[in-house]
C-alpha cells in the first residue's frame, strides 16, 4: 500500500477508525484483513474504460456488497405476504378474484413468483458478481500476505492497544532470539526485522472468511443446476401394486428444462401395506400418529428386492432419487357382475381424499367385457363417495368422522353407455364423463343410487347385473419420486459455509511485535506490543502470556529512577534509549499511558 | 381413560402448575432489580463526564484497571519485582475512552445485595420454569417444541439460561436482569393466555431427529439473539448519552441516573457484536438442518415457505450487520439499526408468520 493512496483514503473517510491506525501505524496496521478497500467517490472524467472501471470498482466495494444485501432481505419479503403461484396456484386465483385492480399491477411486477422475477434474480446476480469481483482479488491478496512476512515493528509501540515494556540485564539480541523462538513455537509466523521481532497469528480467519464466501457461491451454482436438471412426479399405488421409474408410469410429472428421460435413475418398487392410525382423542384428534408405507424395492433394472418402510420424513433414497410417502387414501374393492351373475370387473379402486377425515370421491368405470340384460355390449360407470367413518344413516351427510375405517360405507350411483374414454381427450380416472350416459333409474324416477356397508351388493334395476363392495378395503398410498442432482454439492457448500463462517468470526488475526534495544545506560529496554482487527479482550491476555514468557528468559532489572509512572515530565526525565537504535526517541511526547513495567504498582 | 393417560395428565397439571410459580418468582425478581436500580441511584456516579471532558486522569485509570488483565505481584527477596509484566491497553484510535459504570447497584451496598437477591430469584424462577418444561416434555413424551405454547416457555428458559451461565462465566452482565426478567415475563404472560394449547403429541411431519436439531438451536439462537439486541438498544441509549456529554450537554437526571451504571457504550457495542457473532454461524446451521428437515419431510429443500423466506430473511439481515460493522461509515449507530432490524425480523418470524401467515409450519397452533 503506497503512502499516498493511505493519505487520499483517509481524507476521504477519516470517521473510519482503521484508517486513522493505518495512518499512525504506517504499515504495521495495515492488511490486517483482505477487505476491499473503500475508495473515495471521486467521479471519474475518463470516459468509457474510466466509468466502467469506476462501476466495477463500486459493484465491488463493501458499501454496495452492503445495500444489495439489504436489498436482498427486502426483496425477499413481498414473497412471504402475497401468494406465490409456486406455491399456492389456488391462493393467488383467490387473490386475483379479491382484488382485481391490484392484480394486473402485482403480475407486472412479478409479485406472483418474486423469487424468480426479473428484479429479484437481479439483486442476487448483481450480489454474485460482487462476491466474485470481491473474492478474486481478495485471494490474491491474501496469497501475496501468506507469501511476504508480517510488516515490522511500527515507530511507537506505546501507540498500540496493548503494550508493555521492562528493563533487562540481558543482551538486546539475546531477547530478541528468545522472543523468535517463543512466537514461532506458540505458531506465530515471525522473523526479525531490524530490532524488533514481528509476528503474525490467526491467518485460518482470512481462509475461513474466503471459504464462506465462496461456498456461497458454490451453493448458488448447485441449486442452479439442481433446478435446471431436476425432475418430481407422482404416482398413486395401490396396496400390491408396483411401480418402476419410467416416464410412462407416473401419473403426472414436471421437469427442469435440460431434464432428459434418460436422466431416471432404474428402480422399481412395491406397496405392500400402508399403516396409519390417528389420535382418537385430545385437541388434534384426527391427526396421523403412524403414517408408514411398507415397500419392497430393487435397484437398478433387476437388483435383488429389499425391504423399507417409508414415512413422512424418511423417504427412500436410490442412488440419487428420493421416494416420499405423500398421500394417503383408501381404495374399496368391488365386483361388478353381469346380468347372468358373470363376474365382469372386479379390483380396487382408489377414492381421492376430499377432507382430513379422508371423505373421499372416485368414479368406477367398466370399461369391457359387460353385456346388458338384451345382450348389448356397454359401459357401465359408478360415481363413488367413500368414507371410513360414517356418521351413521339420517346423519346428513356422506361426511366422514374419523380418517381411520371404523364404519366405512360406499355411496354409488349408477349409469351406463358410453364412458368417452376412446374419445381422445385424456381423461381423469377419478371422475365419471356422464355426457353419453345414461342414468339407471329407481322405481320413482330418480338416479339410481344405494349407500353399502362392506359385504353389501347392490342389484341394478331390471336385471342389468350387480356391484358387490368387497369386505377386503386396501389402502393406497401416494408416492413423490425427485431427483435434484446437485444437492450434495449444496449440502458441501453449506457445511463448508458454516465452518469458514466459524472460522471467520471465532479466530483473531493479529500481530505481536517485540523490540529490545540497548538504553544509554547500557540496559537493554524490552518492548512488547499486540494489535488485532477489533479490540479483543484476548489480544492483552495473550501478550501479557508471552511477556511472562520473556520475562522469565529476560528478568527486570532493578529501576535506577524513582517513579516513572506520574507524568509527562517524568518520562522525559527518563533516560530513553539511544537515538540510533531506538526510534522511540524520535517521538517527543510519550504517551502517559506507556507505563513502564516495574514500580507501576507499589 | 388407561394409566398412562391419566399420569401424562397429572404431568401437564404439573407442567401449568411450576410455569405459574415461575411467573410468580421471576415477579419477585423483577421486584428486587427494581430495588437494585433504586438503591443504586442513591450513589453519585458521573465518572463519563469526566472521561469526556478533559479532566481524564481518575477515569483512565480504572479503564487501565478494567482493561488490563490481572497482574500477580509477587515480593521475591524483599525487593518489588513483577512476576509478569504489566499490559497496558489504549482504546483504539478515535474510540471515547469511557470507563464501564457499575452496575446496576452503582456502588451501593444495599443496592447490591438487592441485586444479588434479584439473581438469586432469578436463579429458583429459572430453576422453577425448567421444571415446568420438564414435566410438559414428560407429559407429551417429546421435546416440548410442539406448538407456540411450548416454543414461548422454551424460549423463555433458554434465554434465561443463557443470562445466567454468562453471569456464571463471571461476565459484566447484571444490568441486563431487568430488562431480561422484564420480558420474561411479557412472554410468559403471552404463552398461558394467548398460546395456551393443552399437551399432545406431534403431527408425523414433526417426528424427525432433525426436529430437535432444528428446533432446539433455532429457540437457543433466538434466545442469543434477544440478549445481544437488548444490549444492542441499551448501547444506542448510552451512546446518545456520551454524545451529548462530548458535545456539552446535559443528559436529564434519569437518564444520567441510569445510564452512568452501565457499561460504556464501546463495551456495549463489543458485548452485542460479539454475542451476535457467536451465534451467527449456528443460525445458519438452523437453516440448513430445516433445510434438509424440508427435503425429507416435503420432498424439497426449500420452498420459499413463508417461515423459510424469514428465516432466509433474517440471515441475511444479521449478515447486514456484520457486513456493516467491517464497512467504513456503517460502523457504531448504523450498524445497530441493522441489528435491530434483523432482531425484529426473527421476532416477525417466531410470532408474526406462526400467526398472521398461513404456510406449511403453520401446525405451530396457537389457541
Ligand atoms: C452473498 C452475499 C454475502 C453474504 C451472505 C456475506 C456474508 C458475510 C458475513 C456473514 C461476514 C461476516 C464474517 C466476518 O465478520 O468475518 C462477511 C464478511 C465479509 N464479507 Fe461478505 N457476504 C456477502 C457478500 C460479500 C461481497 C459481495 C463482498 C465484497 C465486497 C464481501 C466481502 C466481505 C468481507 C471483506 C468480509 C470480511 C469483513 C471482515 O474482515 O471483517 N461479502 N460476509
Amino acid at each position: 500500500m503506497s503512502t499516498t493512496e493511505t493519505g487520499k483514503r483517509s481524507a476521504a473517510r477519516d470517521d473510519d477508525s482503521a484508517v486513522r491506525d493505518d495512518n499512525e501505524l504506517g504499515a504495521a496496521g495495515s492488511q490486517l484483513s483482505t477487505a476491499p478497500r473503500e475508495d473515495a467517490p471521486n467521479l471519474p472524467s475518463l470516459g468509457v474504460i474510466g466509468w466502467a472501471r469506476w462501476f466495477w470498482r463500486q459493484l465491488t466495494s463493501m458499501r454496495v456488497a452492503l445495500i444489495l444485501l439489504f436489498l436482498l432481505s427486502l426483496g425477499a419479503i413481498p414473497g412471504s405476504l402475497i401468494p406465490q403461484s409456486g406455491t399456492d396456484e389456488m391462493k393467488v386465483e383467490q387473490f386475483a378474484q379479491d382484488h382485481p385492480t391490484l392484480t394486473p399491477i402485482y403480475e407486472k411486477l412479478g409479485l406472483f413468483h418474486v423469487y424468480s422475477s426479473v428484479w429479484f434474480s437481479a439483486i442476487y446476480i448483481l450480489l454474485f458478481v460482487s462476491l466474485i469481483g470481491c473474492i478474486v482479488p481478495r485471494t490474491w491478496q491474501f496469497v501475496g500476505q501468506l507469501r511476504g512476512r508480517p510488516p515490522g515493528a511500527p515507530r511507537r509501540l506505546t501507540r498500540l492497544p496493548a503494550y508493555t515494556t521492562w528493563r533487562t540485564e540481558a543482551e538486546p539480541e539475546q531477547v530478541r532470539e528468545a522472543a523468535l523462538t517463543l512466537l514461532k513455537k506458540r505458531r506465530f509466523r515471525a522473523h526479525l526485522a531490524g530490532d524488533a521481532v514481528a509476528a503474525e497469528k490467526g491467518y485460518l480467519r482470512e481462509v475461513g472468511n474466503l471459504a464462506f464466501h465462496i461456498a456461497l457461491i458454490v451453493m448458488l451454482i448447485a441449486f442452479a443446476w439442481g433446478q435446471l436438471f431436476k425432475s418430481e412426479g407422482n404416482k398413486l399405488i395401490i396396496e400390491g401394486d408396483g411401480f418402476a421409474n419410467t416416464l410412462t408410469q407416473y401419473d403426472d410429472f414436471k421437469s427442469g428444462n435440460l431434464f432428459s428421460s434418460d436422466d431416471l435413475n432404474p428402480f422399481s418398487f412395491t406397496l405392500k401395506d400402508f399403516k396409519g392410525t390417528y389420535a382418537r382423542t385430545g385437541p388434534n384428534r384426527g391427526t396421523p400418529r403412524i403414517y408408514e408405507a411398507a415397500v419392497t424395492y430393487s435397484e437398478g433394472a433387476d437388483g435383488a428386492e429389499k425391504k423399507r418402510t417409508i414415512e413422512v420424513n424418511e423417504p427412500l433414497k436410490i442412488d440419487g432419487s428420493n421416494v416420499y410417502l405423500v398421500s394417503h387414501g383408501y381404495a374399496p374393492v368391488v365386483t361388478v357382475r353381469n346380468g347372468k351373475g358373470d363376474v365382469v370387473f372386479s379390483q380396487a379402486v382408489p377414492m381421492l381424499p376430499l377432507d382430513a377425515n379422508v371423505t373421499s370421491s372416485g368414479a368406477i368405470k367398466v370399461l369391457d367385457g359387460y353385456t346388458n340384460a338384451k345382450g348389448e355390449k356397454e359401459q357401465l360407470g359408478f360415481n363413488a363417495f367413500f368414507v371410513p367413518t360414517f356418521a351413521g344413516a339420517g346423519q346428513g351427510q356422506m361426511l366422514s368422522q374419523f380418517p381411520a375405517p371404523d364404519f366405512p360405507v360406499l355411496a354409488l350411483s349408477a349409469y351406463h353407455g358410453d364412458l368417452g374414454v376412446n374419445s381422445g381427450l385424456p381423461q381423469s380416472v377419478y371422475q365419471l364423463d356422464t355426457k353419453n350416459m345414461k342414468e339407471f333409474k329407481d322405481s320413482k324416477g330418480e338416479l339410481f343410487k344405494q349407500r353399502l356397508l362392506p359385504g353389501e351388493t347392490m342389484k341394478l334395476p331390471n336385471g342389468a347385473g350387480s356391484i358387490t363392495f368387497e369386505k377386503d378395503i386396501k389402502e393406497w398410498a401416494g408416492f413423490q419420486v425427485t431427483q435434484q442432482p446437485g444437492s450434495g454439492w449444496a449440502l458441501a457448500g453449506a457445511l463448508a459455509a458454516i465452518f469458514g463462517l466459524a472460522g471467520s468470526l471465532f479466530i483473531q488475526r493479529r500481530r505481536v511485535w517485540v523490540r529490545a534495544t540497548a538504553g544509554p545506560d547500557g540496559v537493554t529496554v524490552v518492548e512488547m506490543a499486540g494489535l488485532g482487527r477489533s479490540e479483543s479482550a484476548k489480544v492483552p491476555e495473550e501478550l501479557g502470556d508471552l511477556a511472562a514468557i520473556l520475562y522469565e528468559t529476560a528478568p527486570g532489572a532493578p529501576d535506577p529512577d524513582a517513579e516513572p509512572e506520574t507524568d509527562a515530565k517524568a518520562s522525559e526525565a527518563e533516560p530513553e534509549p539511544d537515538a540510533k537504535v531506538s526510534e522511540a526517541e524520535a517521538d517527543p511526547t510519550p504517551d502517559p499511558q506507556a507505563v513502564p513495567a516495574e514500580g507501576a504498582e507499589q | 381413560m388407561t394409566l398412562a393417560a391419566a399420569t401424562n395428565e397429572n404431568l401437564a397439571n404439573l407442567s401449568n402448575t411450576l410455569i405459574y410459580s415461575a411467573m410468580a418468582v421471576y415477579t419477585l425478581a423483577f421486584f428486587a432489580y427494581i430495588a437494585e436500580w433504586t438503591f443504586g441511584s442513591r450513589s453519585k456516579v458521573s465518572r463519563t463526564a469526566a472521561a469526556l471532558t478533559g479532566d481524564a486522569k481518575g477515569a483512565k485509570k480504572d479503564t487501565k484497571k478494567a482493561g488490563a488483565p490481572e497482574v500477580t505481584v509477587k515480593k521475591a527477596g524483599g525487593t518489588a519485582v513483577l512476576e509478569r509484566p504489566k499490559v497496558v491497553t489504549r482504546a483504539a484510535a478515535g474510540a471515547r475512552d469511557v470507563p464501564d459504570g457499575p452496575g446496576a447497584h452503582g456502588g451501593d451496598e444495599q443496592g447490591d445485595l438487592y441485586g444479588r437477591i434479584a439473581v438469586s430469584l432469578t436463579v429458583l424462577a429459572f430453576l422453577i420454569e425448567f421444571g415446568g418444561v420438564l414435566a410438559r416434555a414428560l407429559s407429551v413424551q417429546r421435546a416440548p417444541w410442539g406448538n407456540m405454547y411450548e416454543f414461548n416457555i422454551t424460549f423463555s428458559t433458554v434465554a434465561v439460561g443463557v443470562y445466567l451461565s454468562l453471569l456464571a462465566l463471571k461476565k459484566n452482565i447484571r444490568w441486563l436482569g431487568l430488562p431480561l426478567v422484564t420480558s420474561v415475563l411479557l412472554d410468559l404472560g403471552l404463552a398461558v393466555t394467548v398460546l395456551y394449547t393443552a399437551s399432545d403429541q406431534l403431527v408425523p411431519a414433526l417426528h424427525s431427529y432433525w426436529l430437535y436439531i432444528h428446533v432446539s438451536t433455532a429457540i437457543f439462537c433466538g434466545a442469543v439473539f434477544y440478549v445481544g439486541a437488548v444490549g444492542t438498544i441499551l448501547y444506542l441509549f448510552k451512546d446518545s448519552y456520551e454524545n451529548k456529554l462530548a458535545g456539552g450537554g446535559t443528559p436529564g437526571r434519569f437518564a444520567t441516573s441510569v445510564l452512568e451504571r452501565l457499561p460504556s457504550s464501546a463495551s456495549l457495542d463489543k458485548f452485542s457484536y460479539r454475542v451476535n457473532a457467536a451465534v451467527f454461524p449456528l443460525w445458519t446451521f438452523t437453516i440448513i438442518a430445516g433445510a434438509i428437515w424440508a427435503g425429507d419431510a416435503w420432498g424439497r429443500y426449500w420452498g420459499w415457505d413463508p417461515k423459510e423466506t424469514w428465516s432466509f430473511i433474517t440471515w441475511v439481515a444479521y449478515a447486514c450487520y456484520l457486513h456493516a460493522r467491517a464497512t467504513a461509515g456503517w460502523k457504531g449507530r448504523k450498524a445497530a439499526y441493522i441489528a435491530l432490524a434483523a432482531f425484529a425480523c426473527w421476532l416477525f418470524n417466531y410470532y408474526g408468520v406462526n400467526i398472521f401467515v398461513s404456510g406449511k409450519h403453520s401446525y405451530a397452533d396457537v389457541g
